[in-house]
């Protein structure tokens, strides 16, 4: 168990339609890492972290979750992991304070105060009772964002966490992952900014590989 | 090891090739029984008391309501084989199954229509039988829909291959709860001549168009998977060289003709 | 683990009873829609109550099935645009669970109202007496399968742009044996007949749309909502 890292991906492949979108990944993140997947667009960045979120399954490959296979240890990975896609997962008819409750309702620390701490913190603090359709694409992700203010979850997934967001937001977010990180998390994130942040490792996927023999 | 022929079988290049070796064998007994079939039936065989030649129809309409209900269940069950063991060929199997199977339902409805008419006086009833076989059809076009609507064929084959399996769970339902409504319904002067009934002369040219139409589904269906196996593997290596086999071979007979 | 798996269930309910609150006016249109309809048939048939009184159970019943058919769609629709869906998808709990609770809310929503109004439908087509019991225990069941089975169509359509025309393709010929024994049940009952045993089967075919609607739906969305 000491040895194994927190995820070890090996020799994950995945294609669609007989066109390979990417081959032989292997990677490990381990605690206090942050790993940054870069690449153009169509290189397949989003699969990747959708694949490792398990909500889509790999052609090939296996995923290890402290040494054991997520479909092995589904309830235990998905309870210790977060995930924010593209789409922010934002009900528009819900309010900012609503949509949040409702996506950290399986923490331990989904009380009032969290909340409202959390929605402050984003910078949403005078908007908890205003519904989203009344909010910006910006203000829709830092709904989503604040979720990482009260997680538990040890693994981040972020697919673009900065799209949208100005520039304060951007410093403060970073923050944020860096904070988690020394505490022992692990994020892995899809981005093409320069992060100022320690720990932080790079994979690049390579463009789209084209036709398998 | 005891695997290896399993996955030999799923590979759609093997198919191909050695299809191609028996296919004309399999397409020649198939000419021949339904040939044999169809001049027994419509010339040798006695003309019905009651319904005069008429009743010669029968030897397309029974042998196609049999394979339409059949190919549905052999539609379904490849897809439900690509589900399991996420087999490629059993996905082309159960695209080119479906639009035969369609094809027989209608078939089966429309020569059932034309036996309509003169036998009780109008093209459609809502017969029992009639009635499932409908809503056969609908199933039917409900897979195919569903596999053009997708641009990916993976996800079509395994949508498709989900919804042939939930209709196979209901088919027995619906074919049961209609018969069910009909018994409801039923107008006591219309009856179909029940087979038990039908003498032995009748009878047995109906079995040899039975299984002819057995050999013709499986020729169909495998003409169609080839097909469908050509395009969807055209950009591998094995297609590509086949097509340039191919046409080097026209080229060559051009030039020798000139 | 037991209670993990119940909280699945009961949070997408709550959640989807939230949004259909928050969107009346979008919920009430499948209701609005099975009273109007209800209009065309005296006006395209017969004023006439003796003959409305003879078509009455199946045509209660053929609105109810239409107006299901066409909210059925919106079951997943905005949760895959918006992103929830995946979410969805990643919940530790499994996933039939939670799909359950979204399919229970689409029946508070539509089944049931459509099923509370439907006595007012029979009075207006003169169905007789004998049959507004039977019309709602059929309906209340029946339009709970047709949710159930209509999840499994939804979920088969959910990332395609136009999929609401095939969904319906695909669920129309599904919801056949529901039609028949839920306008049987009424129809027995308005003949005199005990319209106990077509009820009985309504009941089977709930017991086994909740067992087997919400796995296949499981399956079919972790396939088609990966496109």
């Amino acid at each position: 168990m000491s040895q194994s890292s927190l995820i070890k991906v090996e020799n994950l492949a995945f294609e669609r339609d007989d066109s390979c979108l990417f081959d032989n990944i292997n990677l490990a993140v381990d605690s206090g890492d942050i790993l940054q997947i870069e690449g153009a667009n169509g290189s397949g960045k989003t699969t990747l972290l959708r694949i490792l979120t398990t909500a889509l399954q790999p052609s090939a490959g296996k995923i290890l979750y402290k040494g054991c296979t997520v479909t092995d240890c589904r309830y235990q990975y998905l309870s210790d992991m977060l995930y924010i896609g593209h789409q922010p997962a934002v009900k528009q008819t819900l309010t900012a304070e609503e949509n949040l409750r409702w996506m950290v309702s399986n923490s331990a620390k989904s009380n009032q105060l969290a909340i409202n701490d959390a929605l402050a913190g984003v910078g949403l603090s005078g908007y908890s009772d205003v519904p989203c359709y009344a909010l910006s694409a910006g203000q829709h992700r830092r709904v989503a964002l604040a979720r990482l203010l009260i997680s538990e979850a040890k693994l981040w997934y972020l697919d673009e966490p900065f799209t949208a967001i100005d520039k304060q937001g951007v410093s403060y977010l970073e923050a944020r992952l860096q904070e988690h990180a020394d505490r022992g998390g692990a994020v892995v994130l899809t981005s093409h900014q320069d992060l100022a942040l320690n720990n932080l490792r790079k994979y690049s996927l390579s463009a789209p590989a084209g036709q398998i023999a | 090891m005891s695997w290896q022929w399993f996955h030999r079988l799923g590979s759609p290049r093997w198919f191909y090739q050695s299809s191609a070796r028996w296919l004309p064998w399999l397409s020649l007994a198939t000419a021949v029984v339904l040939l044999s079939g169809l001049i027994w039936g419509l010339a040798i065989a006695p003309e019905d008391a009651k319904q005069g030649n008429s009743f010669r129809i029968i030897y397309i309409h029974v042998p196609a309501s049999f394979l339409a209900l059949a190919g549905y269940y052999i539609m379904a069950t490849a897809g439900a084989v690509g589900l399991i063991w996420k087999m490629k060929l059993s996905y082309m199997v159960m695209k080119s199954a479906a639009p035969i199977g369609a094809a027989l339902t209608f078939i089966a409805l429309f020569t059932g229509a034309i036996w309509g008419k003169p036998t009780w006086g109008t093209y459609w009833v809502w017969d029992a039988r009639i009635t499932s076989m409908l809503i056969l059809l609908f199933l039917y076009l409900g897979v195919m829909a569903l596999q053009y609507a997708y641009h990916s064929a993976d996800v079509a084959s395994k949508a498709g291959a989900i919804l042939g399996l939930v209709g196979t769970v209901n088919i027995p339902i619906i074919y049961k709860s209609v018969d069910w409504w009909y018994t409801l319904h039923q107008p006591a002067t219309i009856k179909f001549t029940s087979a038990p009934s039908m003498h032995p002369d009748m009878f047995q040219p109906l079995l040899v168009m039975i299984i002819g139409f057995y050999l013709f589904y499986a020729v169909a269906l495998i003409l169609h998977t080839r097909s469908e196996i050509l395009r969807r593997e055209r950009k591998t290596s094995w297609v590509r060289d086949l097509l340039n086999t191919k046409k080097q071979a026209k080229a060559d007979k051009q030039a020798g003709e000139s | 683990m037991a209670h993990s798996i119940n909280s699945g269930f009961s949070a997408w309910l709550r959640r989807d009873l939230l949004l259909a609150y928050r969107r009346r006016g979008e919920a009430a249109s499948p209701l609005v829609f099975f009273v109007m309809v209800s209009t065309l048939i005296p006006l395209g048939l017969t004023p006439e109550s003796a003959r409305l009184a003879e078509v009455a159970a199946g045509m209660i019943w053929v609105m109810a099935l239409l107006a299901t058919l066409l909210s059925v769609e919106g079951l997943f629709a905005s949760d895959y645009q918006d992103g929830s869906l995946e979410q969805l998808l990643i919940t530790p709990q499994l996933l039939p669970m939670p799909l359950l609770g979204k399919i229970t809310a689409h029946w508070l929503t539509t089944g049931l109202p459509l099923t509370l109004v439907s006595p007012l439908l029979g009075v207006m087509l003169s169905l007789p007496a004998a049959g507004y019991l039977p019309m709602l225990c059929s309906l209340a069941l029946g339009t709970a399968c047709l949710s159930l089975t209509g999840a499994v169509g939804a979920a088969l359509t959910v990332s395609l742009r136009k999929g609401g025309l095939l969904l319906s393709l695909l669920v129309m010929p599904l919801y056949m044996p529901v039609l028949i024994f839920g306008t049987a049940t009424v129809n027995f009952a308005v003949d005199g007949l005990n319209w106990l045993p077509p009820l009985a089967i309504l009941g089977a075919l709930f017991a086994a749309s909740v067992a087997l609607c919400p796995l296949a739906a499981a399956g079919a969305l972790r396939l088609t909502s990966a496109n």
